[in-house]
Parts: structure tokens; sequence; C-alpha cells
């Protein structure tokens, strides 16, 4: 599988395809390791729909606040060039030398102007809503409600959430009253920054890249056509995505949930499952995977936002697959007291006289029903985007039968091009972390293929020596930032400048009408050389999205960037005190004077970089371990590899074949020749981990080879790829008779040549899993259910299969394997957790008997073969080893990451990451796309020569600190330690730092009572100085 | 006639959650009454009840601190020491002679510019009820710039001052 060597070089560049969560994730890990990145995103913002939710399951952050941060790094990345409004329209050459045409698309506004403040948004008077189902027509004003207007109606010029990047807005061209009629011209005129251009044009650029990553993700269903459901028919019928914004705190309606039609609160919600997805009336027979989750964190939400609303969810089956989701599910159902009814919807019809919604349907149990509703909430499904197909078509990949990318399950990151890959939805529908982790893994597919170009065309900003400015008195300089008449529209600035020129050491103060603007920059650059500055304040906006420029600027100058303060006069000030102009203009004075008694007592920070050692190790040889570890050395590093045992292969070697047909034995046995004779991997069989040590770049781990050799090996980066595994049933009377057996034990009789098909099998779902102790789904076996009941039918279809079920959770295209399952004829029967399959000893059979919901009757089948579905149990090592790299498990002892959403295999403790059925139980496309995640995630480590440190991190005063040790348990990152020093001759107790590890929080310096901590950047003389100006009289 | 009490809060956000959130109201132009200043740390956590104390002592009517919801913390479990040690303080405040109303905890998401409006004004409200800090000099009002300067520079002094004072135990 290693690219076939190329005469000539390839370009260490490559080219992404989508702005979302995904395409965001492939571009940072491939900057991160020496690539150059263009980021093209089609819409005028990157963020792509997870900016747009609320919530995230099932944790239920805030979406955007976990996902901003990574926006804010990609747009200021040196080694990403972000393309917005732009398409492929072609790509030739072949994979390690490509060349892409792109458009650039018109966007009416210079990005180097614009400010981002916004002025232009509420001038503008043409605001329309688009018919959902013809996007070219305009719904008339008239029909929609005030409500409905404010939630679905957009403006000409617009941007497509309010902390947008870039933050710039777009003119849509075809609504614009400028641009079609000539007339209006109102955003040019409220510009100050002269940002609107009405003469932009399309440009055509051509880029060289050596590999391209999709990431064009998904359309939500456009549930227009079905009447049945009354979407556009009635206005309290939404979209699960509207009801996501109706829920945002920055949505139309602030966050409260109100019905679109006349504003009031409703008192009962409906959600419907299934809209346009397990559908094949309307071509999507796949499930779209993360609708029932969804669906469960709106109506728990809504039910925080609104105590008294009742919220039914009707579904088919709820498909809580995912790591800790049915703990989720289960806490909706008896804690938020979210009602769920298993159906059929057959539609939503508007009762004459109460004007409420009456949902018909059948219930499980049989018969009819309907029951009346406020607000009904369609969980849309996920389908292609609708620009997928011309892309695919210019770009020369293969789709499937229902439009995704279509991609190998055993390679599944790569589509039929050689160099294009592909992440995220658009090959078939995942969830977030599904989504991070699978752009991860394309990006180390494009390292690999690159792996000889790295370095070659990322830069790297050189920066003047730093002025020591230790020894100077601080002569401050404020800036006091216009921002347009966001700031001097409300702020009397000229006022807030001199009354600056009265605060200590402040020498120097101007105002400026964009403080951040390219010329400013320039002019600051200039103030602080002729006047001497060694400290700069600027009162403008936010510092958590300007603080990077200035100090860029500081640095550009020779300044070192933490001696520079930002007073929030905009976002903090003039935009939320409009109405009071002396009172805000009094507080400008203040939060300048509380930045100005900041910075005089600010010092120089600079980060540590510390030597990294370009070698990994991998923990676990099965398919996680051996592709993770391959996918490392084919990126240009030494990788350690350790299995305990004394084959390769790991579960692999246990499985009959996959659910697309392939023989898992085969694979393993590919993968494990690799390993042996791939020159940059050192195998270590038979051995295990006894001692670790070390952090982020500088790991040592003592392994111990068989009964008496040990060996220490270095390295930078280590990946847990350590597995799980089949339990053994308690219930069912398995071990007690040969014709009990689990799904692990029926394909091991399947391989074998004897084996001879039984007349009747009875399988048995969710053995052990989802109840009491063990809260969560195993994932895999439903599909493998299928998979052996199929592989049963074809080998004998006389064969009759039952499949005893909770919920068949064949998530995204798995769902055609039900279809045919199905089809086929094998018999799926529901049973409720309270009323499992009973057994009984029949003479040669097992008499099964189980209720059956559909007749009301009890089902009797006499089993000649009784298949348990066993749980996936975490491996028991896992604990030892979370010991030993410091690192959490979950409840089930399964390795906990960093973030369930945006950091699916990494740990807190950097440099240690996670793959495969050590996370949770998945499937074998999941744990090639998790292991090759991890190898990405440690190129980004091992392939810088230094590990820069944060400069905001923890100080110890050694005089101060008597070695309590009530900081050590407080750092959740492990970075503090006692240790024992010599004073005076004396051994005493004193707090180490390991900086490595150090984040910067600060929780210590809070904890510390001896005042020996201190946080650099937010010392405690520098916050109470700040406290004393705040406190202290404006003098304004 | 005394003038017009006008109430002096002190705010502390987080930077990853909270001092968002402000930005938002901001950026959502939210309407909020103008008698508060933030201090933006990275960390709630970082909040030592010292620095609560300092602006009471230096005439704080309320005191706020604000954090991102439990679960969401950037730094894993800040917050949660956070409410751990606000708790604890809440208690000491009385012993101060003041009323436990004048300090208040808030998670306020970065999404949430709407709560971090609506907590802030509900928080000023009440501190406006409350009236005047006991710990409050009367005489502040009269302060002109060029005293306020000098008082600075002295409090530049009583900072150092005070770190002697905070480990001195």
């Amino acid at each position: 599988m290693i690219a076939p060597q190329k005469k000539s070089k390839p370009v260490g560049a490559v080219l992404v395809v989508g702005g979302g969560v995904g395409g965001i994730q492939a571009s940072l890990d491939l900057a991160n390791a020496g690539f150059k990145v263009y980021l093209v995103e089609s819409s005028p913002a990157i963020g792509g729909n997870m900016a747009m939710l609320d919530k995230t399951f099932p944790t239920n952050d805030c979406s955007l606040c976990i996902l901003s941060p990574k926006l804010v790094e990609c747009g200021r990345h040196l080694n990403v060039t972000l393309m917005t409004m732009a398409d492929v329209l072609d790509l030739q050459g072949e994979s390690g030398r490509f060349t892409a045409t792109i458009r650039r698309r018109a966007r009416y506004i210079d990005l180097e102007r614009c400010t981002g403040c916004g002025v232009c948004l509420e001038k503008c008077p043409r605001r329309y809503v688009r018919h959902p189902a013809h996007p070219d027509e305009e719904v008339p004003k008239k029909t929609l409600s005030a409500f409905e207007w404010q939630l679905r109606a957009k403006s000409a010029i617009a941007r497509p959430y309010a902390q947008a990047l870039p933050n710039a807005p777009a003119i849509d061209a075809a609504m614009c009253l400028k641009l079609t009629k000539g007339t209006c011209g109102l955003c040019q005129k409220a510009c100050q920054a002269g940002a609107i251009c009405y003469d932009d044009k399309d440009r055509i650029e051509q880029i060289e890249i050596g590999a391209v990553i999709l990431a064009p993700g998904y359309d939500q269903f456009q549930p227009y056509p079905k009447h049945e459901y009354g979407y556009s028919r009635f206005p309290d019928v939404v979209t699960s995505m509207e009801f996501e914004r109706i829920l945002c705190a920055s949505g139309p309606f602030a966050g409260h949930v109100r019905c679109p039609s006349d504003g009031r609160e409703p008192k009962r919600i409906a959600f419907l499952q299934c809209v346009g997805s397990r559908d094949v009336a309307c071509r999507n027979g796949y499930c779209s995977s993360v609708c029932c989750m969804y669906a469960i964190k709106e109506a728990v939400i809504a039910r925080e936002h609104l105590k008294q609303v009742d919220a039914t969810i009707f579904f088919m089956d709820v498909r809580a697959h995912g790591k800790d989701f049915d703990k989720y599910y289960e806490h909706a159902r008896s804690e938020s007291r979210v009602v769920f009814e298993r159906a059929r919807v057959h539609g939503v019809e508007q009762d004459q006289q109460t004007k409420q919604l009456m949902v018909k349907y059948a219930p499980a149990g049989g018969g009819t029903a309907e029951a009346a509703f406020d607000m009904v909430v369609l969980a849309t499904g996920l389908e292609p985007s609708a620009s997928l197909r011309g892309l695919a078509g210019r770009l020369g990949v293969n789709l499937n039968d229902f439009g995704f990318v279509w991609t190998d399950s055993l390679a599944p990151l790569r589509t039929s091009r050689p160099g294009v890959f592909v992440a995220g939805v658009a090959s078939g529908p995942r969830d977030i972390p599904e989504t991070v982790v699978q752009a991860s893994a394309a990006a180390s597919e494009a390292g690999r293929e690159l792996a000889r170009a790295r370095g070659t065309q990322t830069r790297i900003k050189q920066f003047p020596p730093e002025r020591a400015v230790e020894q100077e008195t601080p002569r401050v300089g404020v800036l006091i930032c216009h921002c347009g008449i966001n700031i001097a529209g409300v702020v009397d600035v000229a006022r807030v400048a001199e009354y600056a020129k009265s605060l200590p050491n402040v020498v120097y103060t101007e105002t400026s009408l964009y403080a951040c603007s390219q010329e400013s920059q320039n002019h600051i650059s200039q103030l602080i050389g002729e006047h001497k500055l060694n400290r700069l304040v600027v009162a403008s906006c936010s510092p958590r999205t300007h603080e990077p420029l200035f100090q860029a600027t500081l640095k550009e100058i020779g300044l070192n960037p933490y001696l520079f303060e930002m007073a929030n006069i905009r976002d903090q000030c003039s935009w939320i005190h409009m109405d009071h102009p002396a009172a805000a203009t009094a507080k400008a004075c203040d939060l300048v004077r509380m930045a100005v008694a900041k910075v005089n007592l600010a010092e120089a920070l600079h980060s540590q970089p510390q030597p990294v050692t370009a070698k990994a190790l991998v923990i676990g040889g099965g398919l996680a371990g051996m592709t993770a570890a391959l996918d490392i050395a084919d990126q240009g590093f030494d990788v350690f590899l350790v299995e305990k045992e004394k084959i390769l292969g790991g579960n692999l070697l246990k499985l009959d074949r996959t659910l697309d047909g392939r023989a898992p034995a085969d694979l393993a046995a590919s993968l494990a020749a690799r390993v042996r004779h791939h020159p940059r991997i050192a195998l270590f069989l038979n051995a295990s981990v006894k001692q670790a040590a070390g952090f982020v770049g500088n790991f040592e781990t003592v392994l111990q080879i068989g009964k008496n050799t040990k060996k220490t090996l270095k390295h930078g980066a280590v990946v847990l790829a350590t597995g799980a595994q089949e339990s053994k049933p308690i219930e069912y009377g398995y071990g007690k008779s040969e014709r009990v057996l689990t799904q692990l034990d029926l394909e091991k009789q399947m391989r074998s040549s004897a084996f001879k098909v039984p007349d009747n099998v009875v399988m048995i779902q969710c053995v052990g899993s989802r109840e009491s102790d063990h809260m969560y789904c195993s994932r895999v076996c439903c599909s493998t259910a299928i998979k052996n009941a199929i592989r049963l039918k074809q080998l004998n279809p006389r064969c009759q299969v039952y499949i005893l079920y909770r919920d068949i959770r064949t998530y995204g295209l798995r769902e055609e394997y039900y279809t045919r399952a199905r089809d086929l004829g094998v018999q799926f029967v529901r049973f409720e957790v309270e009323h499992k399959p009973a057994l009984a000893a029949a003479g040669r059979k097992i008499n099964v008997t189980v209720p059956d919901e559909l007749t009301g009757s009890v089902l009797n089948i006499g089993a000649d073969l009784l298949v348990l579905s066993a749980r996936v149990d975490a491996n028991p090592d896992n604990a030892e080893l979370g010991k030993l790299f410091k690192v959490p498990l979950n409840a089930e002892k399964f390795l906990l990451e960093a973030h369930v959403k945006l950091r699916p295999v990494d740990f807190a403790t950097e440099g240690v990451f996670m793959a495969g059925m050590a996370h949770a139980p998945k499937a074998i496309e999941e744990t090639i796309a998790q292991a090759q995640a991890a190898a990405a995630r440690v190129g980004t480590i091992i392939s810088r020569k230094e590990y820069e440190s944060e400069p905001i991190i923890v100080a110890v005063n050694e005089d101060l600190c008597d070695g309590c040790g009530l900081c050590v348990p407080v750092c959740d990152y492990g970075a503090l330690e006692i240790v024992e020093v010599e004073r005076n001759g004396q051994k005493k107790k004193r707090v180490k730092v390991t900086e490595a590890l150090c984040k910067g929080c600060g929780c210590c310096a809070a904890t510390c009572p001896s005042g020996a901590m201190e946080q650099k950047g937010y010392k405690t003389s520098q916050i109470m100085a700040m406290i004393d100006a705040a406190l202290e009289e404006s003098g304004a | 006639m005394a003038a017009e009490f006008k109430p002096k809060v002190l705010v502390f956000c987080c930077n990853w959650c909270s001092y968002a959130g402000a930005d938002l109201a901001g950026i959502s132009r939210m309407k909020i009454r103008p008698e508060f200043r933030v201090i933006r740390s990275m960390c709630s956590a970082r909040i030592d009840p010292e620095f609560i104390l300092r602006a009471f002592r230096r005439g704080a009517d309320g005191v706020m601190v604000a954090g991102c919801h439990p679960g969401d913390c950037h730094y894993i479990g800040g917050n949660y020491r956070t409410r751990r040690r606000m708790a604890l303080l809440k208690l000491l405040l009385k012993q101060f002679g003041l009323h436990e109303g004048r300090l208040k905890l808030e998670w306020v998401s970065a999404s949430e510019g709407e709560k971090f409006a609506r907590v802030i004004n509900a928080f000023i409200n009440q501190v406006e009820q409350l009236g005047p800090s006991p710990y409050r000099k009367t005489d502040d009002r009269q302060r002109t710039p060029e005293t306020g300067r000098r008082k600075l520079e002295a409090g530049q002094q009583t900072v150092d001052d005070d770190k002697s004072l905070i480990t001195d135990h």
C-alpha cells in the first residue's frame, strides 16, 4: 500500500475541499505536520453545519464554544490559505502532482478592509425568505407571521453566523438591490472602512498540490415534498436545524422556545424521526445515524428551556450506538421525562378548531392513534450535498448508489481516484467525532503520499530579535479605536484618549478609525519606534478575536507580544450601553485604566522549546495498532509496535468475514506481513509495558519482553490500541450447552468446512449490553447478527433465522444489510428488556418463547442453535495502562478521550493517543479510520524538531513554596509534582512544574495558600492592580 | 441629599466561555446596565477568593464570577473547583458583614449572550436593592482625575504591600 516511488518529488501541499469541522480538522492536522493547505469553502465562512448547532450530544456542550478555537486557529495558521466562496472547477494530474482550478466567486466585500463590525447588516433593506423547495423563488412576506419571518428571513448582505470566520459578510448578488436594480447602496454608505465593492468579479486561480481531501459535508433532507408531515404548510412544523436555531441563545428568538406561527410557548412538542432516512420512497434507504441522538438532545434542551413542555419522540428504533449515547438516552427517558413512542407516523394535520397539529400514527402494538401538539420537529436526515455530484464528476471520483462518495470498507478514506481522499458525511452519514476521526485519518493518508515533500511548501515566520525591556521604566502607548461608528457613535473616544494621558506611565495616546486595519499596524510599528514605547494598550474590541493581530505587530517590531493589553470598549461597552453614552464613556475610561494598570506590571513571556524524539510507540498489535504503526512508519517516522500475544492480528483472527463479505484473516495476514517487513517498524511480540515516564516529545517506556528481557524505548508520542473483547455471557445457558454460542463462536464454526447449517437459528441481541452495570451499546452486534444471518441464508436458504432484538442499530449505510436480511426472510422480533426471551430445553432443540408485540401473543420457536450477541468488554489491561500513561478511563473501563466531539483520539495528556476498540466498540472500517487518525495526530507532534509549551503557564516561587502539595491534585494535566531539593544543606519539599504539561489555567495559583504559584501573564499583582483600578472612581 | 447610588460591580469572566458570552451579548446588541466592569482570566478557577475579598475591601458593591457550564470547562474541571470555592466564600462573607447576595456565581457559555445580559442586569438590580457596600467610602464620588491618578500610583504600592499580607499566614 506504499505509494509507488515517483520520479519527481511530490508537491508538499494539499487541497482540502469543504470548511466544516472535517475540513478544518484535516487542514490543521496537515498544516501542523509540515504541509501547506489550501482550504476551499463554497460558502462565505468556514464552520459548516456544526456552527449552526446549539448544543452537541451527549455532553450538551455549546457547539460554537468548542468549535470557535479551531476556527480561529485555522484562520490565522500561517500555512493554511483560506479560500471562501470558492469552488473547485477542475483537477488535472495525478497523485503527488495535481493542478486544481479554483473559481473564487465575487463576495462584493474587500476582506482586507472589512473589520466585521456589522453596521452594513442592519442597514440592508432587502430581506427575504426563500421558498424551501425552490431556492430561486421568494415566499411573499405577507404569508408569514412575524415570528416565522424572524426565523427564516435573510438579508441580501449577510454573514452565516455572528462569529463567522472570516467575520466579513457577503452580498447575495441575486437579491441585492444595488446589484440587480442599481438602486439602494445603503451598505456602502454605512461602511466607514470602505469595504463594500459592488464591482467585484469572479476570479479563476490555479494551485499546485500533491493530494486532495474532500470534506464537503451534507445537506439536510428538504422535507417539502413530504406533504404528509405538513412542512411549509404549517409554520409550526419545523426542521431539526430550524429547531436548533430556536433553541440557541444566539438564534432568532434568543433561546426562547416559541411557535413560529404566533410566538406562543408550545406546551407539547412532537419529534418525528426518520424524515428522509430509512425511507425507500425518497430513495434514502440508509439511516442518517445522528437524528435519534440529536432529537433526544433537542427534546432534553427544550425541556430545560420550558420546564412544563411535553416532548414526545416518535421513532422506529432508537439508534444510540455511540460511546455513552445509551446513558444519555436513558437519562432523557428517566430524568428529563422525554416520552418515547415507537410508531410509524402517517401524517400531520391541523385541527381546524383548536389550530393544534394532529400527529396520526400507528403505534408499535398495532392499530392507529393520533395526538395533538403545538409544534412538530422533523428529524430530517443527512443527504449528500447538492453540489457533490458535480464536484465528484469534475474531480473524477465515483459515487455510490445513494450519491455519497464511494469508498472501500478496508480503505475508508480513499476514493476511486488515487491521491484524492474523502472524510466526513460526504462518504456516508456520521456524527461529529466520526467526522473528526476521518478528517485526521485523511490527513494521515495525504501525509503518507507526500511524506517526502514534508516541509517543502510551508513557511516559518521570522521575527527580529526581541528588545530587552526589563530594565526600562514602562512607557505605555494607548490607542483608542473608533471602530467606524461602532465605538465612536456611543463613546466619546477623544475624551477617553485625553483621559488615558493622565494614567501612570502613559507617554502617548491616539485615536484610530480602525485600529485593526493593515495601515494601522504599520502606524503602530512607527509609534513604538518614535516614542520608545515598551508597553501597548489598544482599546477597541475583544482580545479573543483581535489580540493575536496586535501581538503579531509587536513581534514584528521586536517587542515581546505579552507586553500588551486590550480594553474591550466595543463588544462589552459601546454595543451594550448604546442608550447611555456618558456612562459608556466613563466605563471606557475605567477599562483603559484597568488595562494600563495591568500592562504596567507585564513581563516578557516566552515559550520553552523542548526537543522532540521523532519516534512513536504503538501498544497493541491488532487491526488498530498495526494500521496506526504502518501509517506512522509510512509518514517517515520510526515506530515501536508492542503486542502482548505471540502473534499479530487481535480480533481480526476471530472473524469469519466482514459485513461486505471480505476475509478478515487475509487482511490480518497482509497487515502483519507489511509490519514485519517495514524498515521503520520495530516489532516486540510477547511484550508488555512495565513503566512509562516523560511527557509530550520525550517519553521513556520500559518493556518487559518474554520473561527475562527488559528494554527501554525513547519516543515522542504513544498510541494506545489495546482493543476489546467479546464477553462470555452469563445468561441464556451459555457454556452449559453446545447449542448456545456467541456470534464469534458461530463465526469460528462457519469458517470450518464441517459446518452444517441448522434448520432453525435464534439470535438474541443486547446480551449483557444496555442494562444495569453495562449501560452501553456494543455497536457492532446488530450488524454482526445480520451479517451472520445473511450468511446462513446464503449457505442454506431454507434455514429459518430469527433475530430477537430491542432496537436494530444498523446505522448509516449498514441499513442496506438490514433491508437485505428482511428480503431474504430473516425474521425480526422485538422484545422489551423487562420481557426477555425465555428458554426451555426440548429434546434436541431449545424452545425459545418471546412475547410478540404485533399480535400480542407469545411466539414459540424451536431452535437448533441459539446465538447470543454478547457485549463487548473493555480490555482489562486498560486500568494499568491508564495509570502508567496518566490517562483516564470511563465507567466501563474504555479509554476516555480529551473531548468526545472534537478530540476523539486525543487525551488531555498531550502526546498520548488512542485508536480502535480500546476507545469504544466499533466496526472494522471505523477502527481503520481511527488508527489512521491517531497516526496523523502523532505526526503533528513528532514531525516537529521542537515542541513549544504555552507561554502563559505557571511558575513557582521556590522561596515561598513550602511543599504542602495542595496544588498537585488540583492540576488536571499532571503538570505538578512534589520533589525534594537541597536548600542550605537541608532537604526540603518543593513543587516542580513540568512546563510542557502545563496548560496555563491558573487553578493551582488560586489554590496555593503561600502565594508561591504565579500564573504568567495573569500574575496576582496584575489582577489585584486591575481590581483596584476598576474600583477607582472614573476620572473622565 | 447624597447623590444617587450607582452600584459598582466587578465581574470575573473566564476566557473561553463567559467572556465569549459577554462578547456575544455585544455582537447581539443586548442592552445591559453599564455599572459593571469585567476582568478576564483564562479559567474561572484562577479566581482566588483573595481577589474577591480585595474587591469588596476596595468598595465593590457586588462581585460576580462567571465560568463555563459544569462539564464544559476548557481546562477539564476548573469550574468545579470554582464552584466549591465560591460556596465556601459565601459562608465567609457573612462573617465580614457582607450580604451573601453580593457574590454570585454564574455559568455562561459562549453562545449565551442573552443569558450574560440577563444575569448581569439581574445582579446589578439585586446589588442596587442591597444598597452600598458597608466597606465603601462615602467620599468616593468626589474624586477628580488627578486624585484618581495619585490613588492609582499609591494603589500599586499597596499591591506590593498586599503580596506580603497574602503570603503572611
